[in-house]
């Protein structure tokens, strides 16, 4: 296969360090995540940066991986959905979008997850409905779980807000 | 905004029951760790990508392909075109009782609509695949595309929907409109919408021998096990399907599709697994969508605002080689009194993708219509909205005279007006505004929607450790199947849901009937609600014939199941637990099985239909014409709520899918060559999250001892009927201007002179 320069990059995916052969310079990062890896909770709605269904962070910021060619991203730290919860501990994002019925047909919500957990830490994410509304419409949930969403959202950076408070004391 | 105006849940609670109960969803955990595996997301070794090349044209022919450049590509292992297809068993360009399309899979070089697949490529990479199909370079031999309602052909179709006839007629409508002393008419307009599901339409292939087993969304395992055995030339019981999760379907995941059926063929030929992942834009044709319509609405009242006359045309776009024709007139058959009504539909063959049923088929389009209709109705007679819908609310089926097997719909309108504060609208438009000068308006529709019941299957297994197994091939593509099915059977099983797992999502199981019409819960939990009973029945029998059970002897008098113990009727302290039962009687289990269908004499004898009411509140800038919906409260009876959270979320899903179709979703086609201008997410619109406004769903009882044993109606699609026309009429009151043609825009209101 004459496109198969081997190219090797190193990423560090969910804690784990990894030095990855690519078999080719045109894999998106989201390709990489599911046909390489076959770390296929992150999902593909577009393949275009429209919906928000392929979001991970990347050193720690969102990003839609099917916009961005693996290639570029060596050295970089990916966190996926598979690497958000401790164990059987879910994160409270996880854990608020079960307890507020944020979700239907589920396949939206890796990437609300992760769009909704780069947010809050940012500091963006705040405790007024309307900017979370604002801010979470980068990702299209076509079952309509909107309400649902932003309910979790709320709850969950009321409580990791705790959680950091309690741990600065 | 304040999320706060959001109604709490109720609580349905039976005695000892778990149905009624918000219980969260079964399969939270997996969805929120990314654990749920869609069917995209297998992977069996030695796996091929396929990729379909598709028209760029709507009519024609393809002349040439560079297959030779494609293979060339490293990687691409084989492109399929109609020069070397291999043969399939049924004939693509034949229907498929029972409601099978005809299906595009290169049978030859014809093109009939933009998106049609004209090659399959397989390669070692998703990479290599798409490029090989780039690589093909299609040219054509074009036809002018028909895209309109001038271009097109029209035609008096057989039947319409699935099934339905194209006209039917209560009463003598002339006689109706000569009676009437007032009569309202105006055309509505409704574009054509892609279901657009988050999960792209997928496969993965996977032959062994002449046996296959798929891993595909689907919404009908045992019907598309049917027809693809009869693509392949095999038995059904040689198709396995593999459906645990779908990524939603709203009807398009029902029915068999080309580029699924290639991708399948090419694993045979080349005796490899194949994935096929539609793209995006690939959706837009080959897996249906909803047809345009255009209708006609004409009403006559008498001196009280009551209907003399009803009649409803829709002429209603298909493609130029199959039929699917949205029954959009239909939607005036349900909803109220009037001695005459007429619905009429007629076809329009367009150089489109065959149209297909997408969430509330029909209901969604005709409801937009008639809402408005009502409403331009109601003022032509100086009446509120609300009260005239109330004098010609409907007693029996306007058409049959049939009683309706249960229909609370007076108690929505009450509630749902009382939460939204309809008792305050000024009747003049334009007279409302907000603190920032936004004008207000305020509307409202009915929401009906019908109550099918398919036949299932099921199987209850009481297991030694006192737990239960309970199965039946259902589909859960968001409406929480897994969860209200498993609260369904728990009941009957007299066990706590956890003590109960459900098996489902798999075409080995028992058939489960088909995920669509609002009508899986009904129809899969009857069968397990059955299965459980009979289980019962046989534990029972060990027990009250065995004479060292407490319940010896109690044959006759009966038993009650609760809590995982069966007590006997007459004397609840005597009791055993189902374990006990099942060790004395040396058993490791106890199996029920079940077949269940609706009983056709109740059937004939009852009209059965969900009902609710929408209000809107819609805010309008008064210099730009932009449109934002404020507030959604809909008040929904639909029998019997076994999980009033999911409940919940499928009203807010369609009530969403309402302002959907009211202010955003249009697939636009370039008239000249037939291509859709806006076949991706960020054209094509669909709400996010900050279109949603504060959403209020009212969940009214009701209790149906007619239209199943459990009393199960259906929730999935009901939302979007009501919401439509609530929207619309809320613009116009909020501006004074009617506009007639949906999605509503901008443009509508500013071009208006009504608007200035
Ligand atoms: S798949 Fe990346 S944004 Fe849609
Ligand atoms: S849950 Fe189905 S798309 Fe969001």
């Amino acid at each position: 296969m004459g496109y198969h320069m081997s190219l090797s990059i190193r990423l560090t995916i969910n804690g784990l360090k990894r030095e990855i052969a690519l078999d080719d310079p045109r894999v998106t990062l989201l390709d990489l995540l599911r046909e390489r890896l076959h770390l296929t909770g992150t999902k593909k709605g577009c393949d275009r940066g429209q919906c928000g269904a392929c979001t991970v962070l990347v050193d720690g910021r969102r990003i839609n991986s099917c916009l961005s060619l693996a290639a570029s991203l060596d050295g970089a730290e990916i966190t996926t959905i598979e690497g958000l919860a401790d164990g059987e501990d879910l994160h409270p994002v996880q854990a608020a979008f079960i307890a507020h019925d944020g979700f239907q047909c589920g396949y939206c919500t890796p990437g609300q997850i992760m769009s909704a957990v780069g947010l809050i830490s940012e500091g963006n994410a705040g405790d007024d409905p309307e900017r979370i509304r604002e801010l979470m419409s980068g990702n299209i949930c076509r079952c309509g779980a909107y309400q649902g969403i932003t309910e979790a959202v709320l709850e969950a950076q009321k409580d990791l807000a705790e959680r950091n408070r309690r741990d600065a004391a | 905004m304040p999320l706060e105006t959001t109604s709490p849940l109720p609580q349905h609670r039976r005695h000892g029951s778990s149905a009624g109960q918000p219980l969260t969803r079964r399969d939270g955990v997996l969805k929120v760790t990314g654990r749920a595996t869609y069917a995209a997301d297998n992977h069996p070794d030695g796996m091929l990508y396929a990729v379909t090349a598709v028209s760029s044209i709507a009519r024609g022919r393809v002349t040439a392909l560079d297959v030779e450049a494609a293979k060339a590509h490293p990687g691409v292992v084989e492109v399929l075109t109609p020069a070397n297809r291999p043969p399939l068993a049924h004939d693509p360009d034949e229907k498929m009782p029972p409601f099978g399309f005809r299906v595009e899979v290169l049978q030859d070089d014809t093109v009939r609509y933009v998106n049609q697949p004209i090659a399959i490529v397989i390669a070692e990479t998703p990479e290599a695949a798409t490029e090989g199909a780039a690589l093909l370079n299609p040219q054509y031999e074009v036809e002018p595309a028909r895209t309109g309602r001038e271009s097109g052909e029209r035609f008096d179709p057989e039947v319409i929907g699935i099934g339905a006839p194209a006209r039917t007629a209560h009463g003598d409508i002339e006689a109706g409109f000569a009676a009437a002393v007032r009569v309202t008419e105006a055309d509505y307009v409704t574009p054509p919408q892609y279901h657009n599901a988050m999960e792209p339409h997928a496969v993965v292939a996977q032959w062994d021998g002449d046996r296959v087993t798929l891993d595909m969304p689907n919404q009908a395992l045992a019907l598309s096990c049917a027809s693809h055995a009869a693509y392949f030339g095999i038995p059904a019981e040689n198709v396995l399907i593999r459906s645990p999760f779908l990524g939603g379907g709203f009807g398009s995941k029902a029915i068999l599709n080309g580029p699924q059926i290639l991708a399948i063929l090419a694993a045979r030929m080349l005796d490899r697994p194949v994935k096929l992942a539609l793209t995006r834009a690939q959706m837009y044709g080959p897996v249906g969508h909803r047809g345009r319509t255009w209708q006609k609405l004409r009403l006559g009242m008498d001196e009280e605002g009551r209907l003399t006359a009803l009649h409803h045309q829709a002429l209603c776009t298909t493609s130029s080689f199959d039929e699917f024709l949205e029954p959009a007139a239909n939607a005036s058959l349900p909803l109220y009194a009037s001695p005459a009504i007429l619905a009429e539909h007629e076809g329009l063959r367009l150089d489109v993708g065959t149209p297909g049923p997408m969430r509330a088929p029909g209901l969604a389009s005709g409801s937009a219509a008639l809402e408005v209709a009502m409403d331009e109705a109601a003022e032509a007679c100086g009446m509120d909205p609300l009260d005239f819908r109330l004098a010609n609310y409907a007693e029996t089926e306007p058409t049959t005279g049939k009683p309706f097997s249960s229909k609370a719909l007076r108690e929505c309108y009450a509630e749902g007006a009382k939460r939204f504060g309809w008792s305050g609208r000024p009747h003049e438009p334009r007279t409302m505004r907000d603190e920032s000068g936004f004008l207000v308006g305020w509307g409202m529709g009915t929401a009906v929607f019908h109550c099918p019941h398919f036949p299932a299957e099921a199987r209850a297994t009481l297991r030694a450790d006192g737990t239960a197994l309970v199965e039946t091939a259902g589909a859960d593509m968001g409406q929480g199947a897994w969860t209200a099915l498993a609260q369904i059977a728990a009941e009957a099983l007299g066990l706590d849901p956890d003590q109960v797992e459900l098996n489902s999502g798999i075409s080995s199981l028992p058939d489960g009937g088909i995920a669509g019409g609002s009508g899986h819960t009904a129809s899969a939990g009857l069968a397990l609600h059955n299965a459980g009973e009979d289980a019962i029945a046989r534990l029972a029998e060990l027990a009250t014939t065995d004479p060292a059970s407490p319940l010896f002897g109690a044959g006759n008098i009966g038993v009650v199941a609760r809590a995982g113990r069966l007590h006997r009727r007459d004397d609840e302290n005597r009791s055993e637990s189902y374990a006990e039962i099942l060790a004395r009687a040396g058993r490791s289990d106890v199996v029920g099985t079940a077949k269940a269908a609706r009983d056709p004499a109740v059937a004939s004898a009852h009209a059965m239909y969900s009902h609710g009411a929408v209000f809107a509140e819609v805010k309008v800038d008064p210099d730009l014409g932009q449109i934002r919906v404020a507030r959604l409260v809909g008040a929904f009876a639909a029998g019997r709520v076994i999980n009033p959270r999911l409940v919940r979320s499928q009203y807010f899903g369609g009530m969403i899918w309402g302002a959907s179709f009211a202010l955003h979703e249009e697939a636009i086609a370039d008239r000249r060559t037939g291509r859709i201008m806006n076949a991706d997410l960020a054209e094509y619109h669909v709400p996010v999250n900050a279109d949603v406004p504060s959403l209020d769903a009212i969940l009214i009882p009701e209790d149906d001892p007619y239209v199943n044993p459990i009393g199960v109606k259906g929730v999935g699609e009901i939302g979007i009927t009501g919401t439509v026309g609530a929207i619309a009429n809320a613009v116009w009151h909020a501006t004074g201007v009617r506009v007639r043609r949906f999605p509503v825009r901008v443009e509508d209101l500013i071009i208006s002179r009504e608007f200035a």
